[in-house]
Order: C-alpha cells, then sequence, then structure tokens
C-alpha cells in the first residue's frame, strides 16, 4: 500500500487528510495524483498547481512510488520574494 | 546544537538565540514573523498554520545548510508554529549567528524567502470577508543543489 497525504485547501477539497492506495508495481508520482484526481474530482482545477513529495522529499512526476511509500500532495506554499529565482531549482 | 521544529506552543522571540549564539560569533540576527491584523484591504481575525511537520523540519534544516553554504555564518535555527495564532503572535522565529553582521542579516533575510518557498506550511487568513488559504503564484519548490 501506498500511503497518501493532503494538506490545506487539498486536504478541505478532497475531505481526507490520508488515504491508502494500491498500484501495480512501477507506478509513479503521476499515477499516484491521476488515481488521487479519479477519487475526488473537485481537485482536478488544483491538479497543475500541487508539487509533490516521496518520503519527505521533493520528487518529480516520475519518479517510481513503491508499497511503504508516503506521497505527499503539496499546494502552493505562500510564495517568495521572487528575488532569488536565479538559482537552479 | 541547531534547532530546527515545528512547534504548537506560543514562540518568545529570545529563544533561539543562547542556542546558535557562539564565542567566535559577534552577531546574532534574529526575526520574528508575527500575525498582522490586515491582509491588504481585509481585516484578519486570526490565523490558522497547518503544516506537513516531518518533511518541514527537514526541509528547514536544508535550508539551514543552504545559507551557511551561501555565507560564512555560524549557527542557524527556525521555529515554526502551527494551529490557531492570534494578531501578534508570533508564527516564525529565525536565529542566525556570524562573526560579522552583515552576513547574519542578509543570510536570515533569505532564509525567511526560502521558507515561504519551500516549507510545507499552510497559511489560512480568517476575517469578516470569510477564509481563505494564501497560496503562491507557483508550486511549492525544493531545496537549492549546493
Amino acid at each position: 500500500m501506498i500511503r497518501v497525504r493532503l494538506f490545506a485547501r487539498c486536504r478541505e477539497l478532497a475531505g481526507t487528510a490520508q488515504l491508502e492506495i494500491s498500484l501495480a508495481p512501477g507506478a509513479t508520482v503521476r499515477d499516484v495524483k491521476a488515481h488521487l484526481i479519479a477519487r475526488f474530482p473537485d481537485l482536478a482545477g488544483l491538479a497543475s498547481t500541487l508539487a509533490a513529495a516521496v518520503n519527505s522529499e521533493y520528487a518529480d512526476e516520475e519518479q517510481v512510488v513503491n508499497p511503504g511509500d508516503e506521497v505527499a500532495f503539496i499546494p502552493p506554499v505562500s510564495g517568495g520574494s521572487g528575488k532569488w529565482k536565479c538559482f537552479v531549482w | 546544537m541547531e534547532v530546527f521544529r515545528v512547534v504548537t506552543e506560543p514562540i518568545r522571540p529570545d529563544a533561539l538565540a543562547d542556542i546558535v549564539a557562539d564565542v567566535t560569533d559577534g552577531a546574532v540576527v534574529t526575526f520574528c514573523g508575527v500575525v498582522r491584523n490586515h491582509s491588504g484591504d481585509n481585516a484578519t481575525a486570526y490565523l490558522e498554520y497547518e503544516a506537513y511537520p516531518e518533511m518541514a523540519e527537514k526541509v528547514l534544516a536544508d535550508l539551514g545548510k543552504e545559507a551557511q553554504s551561501r555565507w560564512p555564518i555560524g549557527k542557524v535555527s527556525v521555529l515554526h508554529r502551527t494551529g490557531r495564532l492570534e494578531i501578534g503572535e508570533t508564527a516564525v522565529l529565525i536565529a542566525v549567528a556570524s562573526p560579522h553582521r552583515k552576513e547574519a542579516f542578509e543570510a536570515c533575510s533569505y532564509l525567511m524567502d526560502r521558507i515561504k518557498e519551500a516549507v510545507p506550511i499552510w497559511k489560512k487568513e480568517i476575517g469578516a470577508n470569510g477564509e481563505y488559504w494564501v497560496e503562491g503564484p507557483e508550486p511549492a519548490r525544493g531545496t537549492a543543489p549546493a
């Protein structure tokens, strides 16, 4: 099982802070997100703004998730000054 | 020892100064982020902060290292509070020690900007016009590579 955690607006729209899902081997963060949106269609409008983390580390959508992993979806935080954008993220 | 923690109890403004201070450092800069009574033209009644605490503490520690890689500073520590905060209460406290003041001021300012970009902590404003989550224009971003 993969544990999925939701926060802030994402948590409120889904109506839950945590769920467990089962996906085929080789599933990625993108698959977890697609599963989530299918289950909670209210999240669709937020999907493109969500960052993801696997086991408390920021992760891109191609990252493979394994049973026992914790995947979190992170709505935008309140934003910086924009003056440090020269760095490569 | 440095401290990077998400807490639910009130934060005293001097809570971190002794933790970061060292005999080699001539400056200790602390920053308190405090709940104000308005947002734009709207009156704020109170704020609710929500965190992904395990990740938030880890990202805060990463940001401390990031600042130390960019400035010749000493110890860094950060506390961030969650839950309901009233006007005037401290939401975030940053402390940076360094041999000289300029680096400590710059690193402290940098840390606050990066906290607002990268740390999974969200703020909900509750006021006369209702309640809403404060969200930046872009997805949250991770730590810059060293």
